[in-house]
């Protein structure tokens, strides 16, 4: 058994802990929201908070998220609050959506990190995650339009 | 060669290309029912008012539309609610989508059957979506003026009421769902004037943007059911193998391993899981029977297609006497060209999950091809289509493979579900996807030009050489004197008053299975015609727009897109040092697009695109928000290509397997946009594969621009520059 806080409550899973989380949260915890793209750390669809850190669960065994917090995209905001979800709505960012909870989970990071970020530093956090849809445009500026209604104090 | 796959399954239906034709025919003619018989009389009791299938009111004002085409990222879940709500009058805060059943009702009004594609659903189902609207609107109207007693004529409605100004009385749709209930339906509606539109053409925001936000949106691959198991398939590592026998003992051993069984299409691990059934699949031992196809390898391929260059080939075009020009020529060029096999690598890998029952088969898939899937399940499952039921999820990307005229990602799933006992979800590891095959087919363009004394192009010869998309599918017959249009659309169809000019088609027969690819045959052929035609304004000493604009006199819409994109660009203003313009224009799916590609190479080759300034010329449309987005979408794909895009093949095995070696095109590398909208009243084109073309030979030519080297092969390499 491994227990682990997801998203504010603390969970426990009876699975093999070399599992990679993607695959616990996905088809032992129902929470779907965090996608599978490749199973290699090469395109962020799977990407998730290990305390406050952007991880690939894809990659990530279960035994090393144990006793610690996870936060996945279903647990970004309560209600679409989160300025990058307001940006990423307000810009209209998402074609398939496939990649966008990775996309947020990346983002929500550097803006944590970095209150005003230039696009040279959303390369550098952002280049990880893979849009086939080409949203990319959209992405950089729904990036700066969530740093600047942070600023405004709608942040968290 | 050998053609491995050589029984195609069978289906119903037809593909695009033969219905685009009739279209001219069809479209006139679109009075269709609207009207599911299930649904023909209204429920009294439900508190919905389900006027036709469609569209459903509620007594809460909700405003559901039935969306018959799939959301693949390209926003038709916004469009076509947006049409059907402004000839409603609805209340656009209260409109929500729903995926449509499979339904003859929801047949795609040009091509006959349930299916997304060809950049065809928003102007093919524009009057699909409008008369529906139109006619609920007509019953509401006639509900309020029953209840009070007035003349229908004295109403109108607005923002989802309906209104009788006279005695300044409303009632909104959700209180007249009882009372419309009880009218009969009117057997002819009127249209809205264009001018009285209120949300066509506005740049009105995607209804799935919040569910896409927060985790909630549910793809194929997100589908729960009640005791379901998950499945993964060991195929043949070469194309046309088949399983000789296999061992499963040690994957048996595997914790959460439940079967492991053979199937047409390999062998398969079915667990409690993904994880364990990825783990059992490892230790699996299969022998395979590797067939015809072992020893293939590209430069083998390569070679054979050079070989076809100069013999006997199917005509796709001819125009005056080029062998003649050629030879009167005062220049010619000759020049090959030369495109790989392409994955379509949705973020999202095939998945299909089933619930199969002795009378019964419950799907639930992203696909584009619901009508064609449906009857291939049946077929699997030894029911009659109508046994079968498909609910069609969000795509994670589509870009044509998830619209396979074999089906094969369904009909396996079929087979494994008839061996799981329980509902069962396949689900395709990103290996399996990238070495599944139905692949862009690789191409080969054999051209020769020349110019007169004035430098102006006076001969045009493209032989193309390479697969066919509809051989060996149900579509085959739409090959028609041997030339399949899908392989040499945009070429045959070159817009420039060139006098002497052929086009001939080479079929080539490999057992590689190959489909459409987002633009399908516009993704090679606009490459190497629009580069092709740079070659010969150089060599003439003319200047690319120049050039093309004295040759698209008879063209309109390609001038226009082309003069604009050029206006916003700059064209002909200096660049910052070691950047260089290249310029493409082209027509697909009936729409008009031109991209100027602003692009720099360093001193170690690396092509970096800084601008693309992109002009579309769709013709009357629905939602600038959603083309531009397109627009993004489809350069961003076409670049990807352009710049990374190949597989290959050693050993009859393909070499790539993930994105560390068939690269994607990330946010650092994404160029600024710029997408510029002609405002025109002309017949609506596509917008969804529209973007593809022009920018790999934009940005080609713009690296002759910037470096004087031409590029002649993709991906672009400037190793194998000329």
């Amino acid at each position: 058994m491994t227990s682990f806080n997801l998203n504010g409550k603390s969970v426990s899973v009876d699975v093999d802990p070399s599992t990679p989380l993607l695959w616990v949260l996905r088809d032992s915890l129902g929470m779907t929201g965090t996608k599978y793209g490749c199973g290699m750390a090469l395109c962020g669809a799977c990407t998730v908070h290990l305390d406050g850190q952007a991880i690939r669960s894809c990659v990530a065994p279960l035994s090393r998220v144990a006793g610690k917090n996870v936060t996945t995209i279903e647990g970004l905001s309560p209600n679409l609050t989160h300025p990058l979800q307001r940006a990423w709505i307000e810009l209209d960012v998402p074609q398939c959506g496939y990649c966008q909870s990775g996309q947020l989970m990346s983002a929500a990071v550097l803006l944590k990190e970095n209150s005003n970020p230039t696009d040279e530093d959303i390369d550098e956090a952002m280049s990880g995650n893979v849009c086939r849809c080409g949203t990319y445009p959209r992405l950089r500026q729904a990036i700066h339009r969530a740093a600047q209604l942070a600023s405004n104090g709608g942040g968290r | 060669m050998t053609l491995a796959f050589a029984d195609p399954p069978k289906s119903t239906g037809i593909p695009r290309r033969e219905f685009i034709k009739l279209s001219v025919s069809a479209a006139g003619g679109l009075l269709i029912g609207f009207h599911l018989p299930a649904l023909a009389a209204p429920d009294k009791s439900s508190g919905v008012f389900t006027p036709n299938a469609f569209v459903r009111i509620g007594r809460d004002e909700s405003v559901i539309v039935i969306v018959n085409h799939s959301e693949m990222g390209q926003g038709i879940y916004t469009a076509l609610p947006q049409i059907l709500a402004d000839e409603l009058d609805a209340d656009w805060s209260k409109v929500r989508f729903e995926p449509a059943p499979v339904d003859p009702v929801y047949n795609h009004p040009v091509f006959g059957m349930q299916m997304t594609g060809g950049s065809t659903s928003t102007w093919s189902s524009f009057d699909q979506f409008r008369k529906p609207g139109a006619a609920a609107r007509a019953i509401l109207i006639t509900a309020a003026a029953q209840q009070w007693n007035v003349d229908p004529t004295t109403c109108r409605t607005e923002n989802g009421k309906v209104i009788h100004g006279a005695s300044n009385r409303s009632l909104a749709y959700g209180q007249l769902v009882d009372k419309a209930a009880t009218v009969t339906p009117p057997k002819e509606v009127a249209l809205k004037d264009p001018k009285d539109y209120k949300l066509i053409g506005k740049p009105i925001k995607r209804l799935d943007a919040p569910e896409k936000t927060n985790g909630k949106a549910i793809f194929g691959i997100d589908v729960q059911r009640p005791g379901m198991l998950v499945a993964v398939v060991a195929r043949s590592p070469v194309f046309g193998g088949k399983v000789d026998s296999f061992d499963p003992t040690d994957a048996m051993k595997v914790p959460g391993v439940r079967k492991v069984v053979q199937v047409p299409s390999g062998v398969a691990v079915i667990a409690t899981g993904f994880w364990p059934a990825k783990l059992g699949r490892e230790k699996v031992k299969i022998t395979w029977h590797e067939g015809g196809m072992q020893n293939f390898n590209t430069g083998w391929q390569r070679q054979q297609y050079k070989a076809q260059i100069g013999g006997m080939g199917a005509g796709a075009r001819h125009e005056g006497d080029p062998a003649s020009a050629l030879k009167a020529a005062t220049k010619t060029i000759q020049a090959q060209y030369e495109v790989p096999y392409l994955s379509h690598a949705m973020m999202e890998p095939l998945n299909c999950t089933v619930d199969l029952r002795a009378d019964h088969c419950e799907i639930w898939v992203g696909t584009q091809f619901q009508t064609v899937d449906r009857a291939a399940a049946a077929e699997v499952a030894g029911l009659k289509p109508e046994q079968v039921e498909i609910h069609t999820t969000f795509l994670g990307g589509g870009f044509g493979r998830r619209a396979t005229p074999a089906s094969d990602f369904v009909r396996e799933a079929v087979s494994v579900a008839k061996e799981a006992g329980a509902p069962v979800k396949v689900i395709w590891t990103r290996e399996d996807d990238m070495h599944g095959g139905y692949y862009r087919p690789m191409y080969l363009h054999g051209l020769t030009g020349g110019i007169d004394a004035q430098g102006n192009p006076v001969a045009w010869l493209d032989e193309i050489v390479g697969q066919s998309i509809l051989a060996g599918t149900p579509f085959a017959m739409m090959i028609k004197n041997g030339v399949d249009e899908t392989s040499v659309e945009g070429a045959a169809d070159l817009p420039y008053t060139i006098p002497n000019l052929s086009v001939v088609y080479h079929q080539t027969e490999v057992g590689v299975p190959v489909l459409w690819l987002r633009s399908v045959g516009h993704t090679h052929t606009a490459f190497v015609t629009e580069c092709f035609l740079d070659e010969l304004a150089a060599m003439g000493g003319k200047e690319p727009v120049d050039l093309r604009r004295a040759f698209l006199t008879k063209s309109p819409r390609h001038l226009g897109v082309l003069n604009l994109a050029a206006e916003k660009s700059g064209w002909g203003k200096s660049l910052p040092a070691g950047r260089g313009h290249g310029i493409a224009v082209h027509s697909a799916f009936e729409s008009f697009n031109a991209q100027v590609a602003e692009v720099s190479v360093d001193s170690k080759g690396k092509v970096r695109v800084h601008r693309v300034v992109c002009a579309i010329d769709c013709g009357k449309y629905v939602n600038p928000n959603l083309i531009e987005a397109q627009m993004h979408s489809g350069i961003i794909f076409g670049l990807t290509a352009a710049l990374y895009g190949e597989l290959t093949f050693e050993n009859g095995r393909v070499q790539q397997s993930n994105f560390h070696d068939y690269q994607m095109l990330r946010m650092n590398e994404a160029p600024e946009i710029e997408v510029h909208i002609v405002q025109n009243q002309e017949k609506s084109g596509g917008v969804g594969e529209v973007g593809v073309p022009c920018i790999a030979p934009a940005v080609a030519n713009a690296i002759f621009a910037a470096t004087g080297k031409r590029i002649r092969k993709l991906p672009i390499r400037m190793s194998e520059a000329v």
